[in-house]
């Protein structure tokens, strides 16, 4: 199982803060993760095909899409970080 | 070093007074952020903001003489005059002292996950990220580094 996350605009507009998943096959990066949850259609199309950025953490580092993800990982998608 | 993400307010002078005990301190430089003009939401990923400022902290004490260094980061609702966050740093001068200071907030600001949501009379939105914030992140990695004071 895999950990998603979702935060900020992105949790609102997908209506969850996460939820846990298996790996479908085939998905061994953040990019094709990415590419798995676009392919469920509807809000996860838009979130993930809009022009909107959306950066990625993989067990609480910021990843760049390359990165392995294997089965135990939490992995974050959200917004460019507004703190401060 | 003292990292809290909180939803608490804090006392910006007892602070930075804790960071002065040290008699070898002879600075301490502070910034404080604070809520202007829109009341606001703030959310962040729990865990991963306080390595991720530890880290931020971290790299500051790897490129100036650090001594101690308190940064303390607030939560939830906000009103304007608010205080959102402080960072403080004590150095025996203040060279070190303010540029660890600067470059603490700056990478804060692009690199720590706080998110922040306006409240205005229209309805809510999301605040974007400004390009002028990762410009500012990147001096530090250029190199024409920020000027030191002597």
């Amino acid at each position: 199982m895999v950990k998603l996350l979702f935060f900020a605009g992105l949790r609102e507009q997908l209506g969850t803060a996460g939820e846990e998943i298996e790996l479908p096959a085939g998905v061994t990066t953040l990019a094709e993760l990415r590419e798995h949850l676009k392919s469920r259609g509807g809000n996860y199309e838009r979130v993930f095909s809009g022009k909107a950025l959306v950066r990625m953490a993989l067990n609480q580092e910021m990843a760049q899409p390359a990165a392995p993800v294997k089965a135990g990982d939490e992995v974050a998608f959200f917004p460019p970080v507004t703190g401060g | 070093m003292k990292i809290a993400v909180q939803r608490e307010d804090f006392d910006a002078g007892a602070e930075m007074r804790a960071l002065s005990r040290d008699p070898r301190v002879g600075a301490v430089a502070s910034f404080v952020g604070v809520v202007r003009e829109i009341p606001m939401t703030l959310e962040h990923y729990a865990g991963m903001t306080e390595r991720e400022i530890g880290k931020i902290v971290d790299e500051a004490k790897s490129r100036w003489r650090v001594m101690d260094c308190t940064v303390i980061h607030r939560l939830g609702e906000l009103k304007p005059t608010d205080q959102i966050v402080l960072v403080a740093v004590a150095s025996a001068h203040r060279a070190d002292a303010f540029a660890a200071c600067e470059f603490i907030m700056d990478y804060l600001k692009t690199r720590a996950p706080f998110w922040k949501k306006e409240q205005t009379a229209e309805g809510t939105r999301w605040v974007e990220a400004r390009a002028s914030d990762d410009a500012a992140a990147d001096r530090w990695t250029e190199k024409k580094e920020p000027k030191r004071y002597g």
